[in-house]
């Protein structure tokens, strides 16, 4: 059974702002690019990645490396979501066969 | 905006004997009238910048008052020294040769680095050689991750993401290299009684390729306002060695050849020098596309790295801040 979409948000919400909003003048909205606010650099990419490997058991390829994957709580929680539906769609077919 | 036509690397054209001219005396100001020393000390890497700041410096010093210096390691290029001493031996200066893999060696640098690589490639060990590497700009990807390049003794490359323990873990013990040289070349500035020059040049300066406290460390900066292509033409005009002139840059850091654009900066370095140039002239990315050679999209995305390195440039850049 996948993650609900909540719990995402939450535990995304909760790694960027432990990590990247160190002050009040950090914080950003859900859908407030990471890039253009300078929130999170090339480096602080690949800890969010390596956070969603690990929270939500899953692997971001090279090609899903992108600004709409990656560069706002909300579209990581969108590309999240996706990846972990696929992941559970997968597990059900690979049962029925 | 500015029409396509005018965006070429005749933008960057300057006059090269009038600008040796100005470099010379504003050196002389700052060595003798600002910092009231009796020379400078240069670290001369065989790579065209260093080179240039070497020539420049004696232009404007004599060449009695210029020291350099030259300090490879266990990954340095044999033809990095072997330039240096082609360099130092036109100029008729003073030169010394440093080994700082001792130095290196003494403080866990390598240890430290192949701790790092093994994050990642647990089969690296002796033998083997590994650089870490950049996707080029005209790829898919919008961010700037670093992959890990790995050959095995029998040649066999694989590439590997790297994940933020390990990258960190190499570029914190890698940077133990340039903050070692910039010990040495303090050693003989106090010894001397010298100014310490520094090497880089616009896009290096602009975008934090550099290590805080290490080769970001100087008492003067004679190039650092010079586009890259700006330091081959001066280098032409002072006569550095053609072999220096045509040979491109490295970054002479890991046991794997890797070029600048690998390292740092994603597109070839003349194509980098016009998008800054391009950047801070507000030219819009469709107009300068053409000129760069990738898809406006993708030339947006070089906009935006440039913002992104000034952001990190901003922390390598900044002086002790008081709390007073």
């Amino acid at each position: 059974m996948g993650v609900d979409k909540e719990t995402i948000k939450q535990k995304t919400k909760t790694f960027v702002a432990e990590n990247y909003i160190l002050t009040s003048n950090d914080a950003i909205s859900d859908d407030d690019s990471f890039l253009e606010t300078g929130i999170i650099d090339s480096t602080g990419v690949l800890e969010l990645v390596a956070f969603l490997e690990t929270t939500f058991d899953m692997k971001v390829e090279n090609e899903e490396l992108t600004t709409e994957n990656l560069d706002s709580i909300n579209k990581v929680v969108d590309f999240v979501c996706v990846k972990t539906a696929a992941k559970v769609e997968a597990v059900a077919a690979k049962g029925d066969a | 905006m500015t029409p396509v036509a005018q965006l070429s690397t005749d933008a960057l054209r300057i006059d090269a004997a009038q600008e040796t001219e100005r470099i010379a005396a504003s050196i002389r100001d700052i060595v003798f009238t600002q910092l009231r020393r009796k020379g400078a000390v240069v670290g001369v890497s065989g790579g065209i910048d260093s080179s240039v700041v070497a020539y420049l410096c004696v232009r404007a010093l004599g060449k009695d008052r210029v020291q350099a210096l030259f300090t490879p390691e266990a990954d340095s290029s044999p033809d990095s020294l072997r330039l240096g001493r082609a360099v130092a031996d036109d100029l008729g200066i003073k030169s010394a040769l440093e080994d700082i893999a001792p130095l290196l060696e003494g403080a866990g640098c390598y240890r430290r680095r192949d701790e790092a690589v093994r994050m990642v490639a647990p089969e690296f060990g002796p033998g083997y050689k590994f650089k870490i590497a950049l996707p080029s700009a005209g790829g898919d990807s919008d961010y700037a991750i670093f992959s890990l390049v790995v050959q095995s003794p029998d040649g066999q490359t694989k590439t590997v993401r790297l994940s933020p323990p390990a990258y960190l873990g190499i570029v914190a013990a890698t940077n133990f290299k340039q903050r070692a040289r910039k010990m040495i070349e303090y050693y003989y500035a106090d010894l001397l009684q010298y100014a310490v020059a520094g090497t880089p040049n616009r896009l290096e300066y602009d975008q934090g390729f550099f290590v805080k406290n290490g080769d970001g460390s100087a008492d003067f900066k004679p190039i650092a306002h010079l586009y890259k292509t700006q330091v081959y033409q001066l280098a032409e005009y002072l006569g550095v060695p053609e072999e220096i002139r045509r040979r491109p840059p490295t970054t002479d850091t890991y046991s794997l050849e890797q070029s600048q654009e690998e390292f740092y900066f994603t597109l070839p370095l003349d194509k980098m020098d016009l998008a800054l140039y391009a950047k801070e002239k507000g030219i819009a990315p469709e107009a300068a596309a053409p000129a760069l050679g990738v898809p406006a999209d993708k030339v947006e995305k070089v906009y935006r790295a440039i913002d992104m390195k000034r952001r990190v440039a901003k922390y390598l850049h900044a002086a002790p801040i008081l709390s007073a």
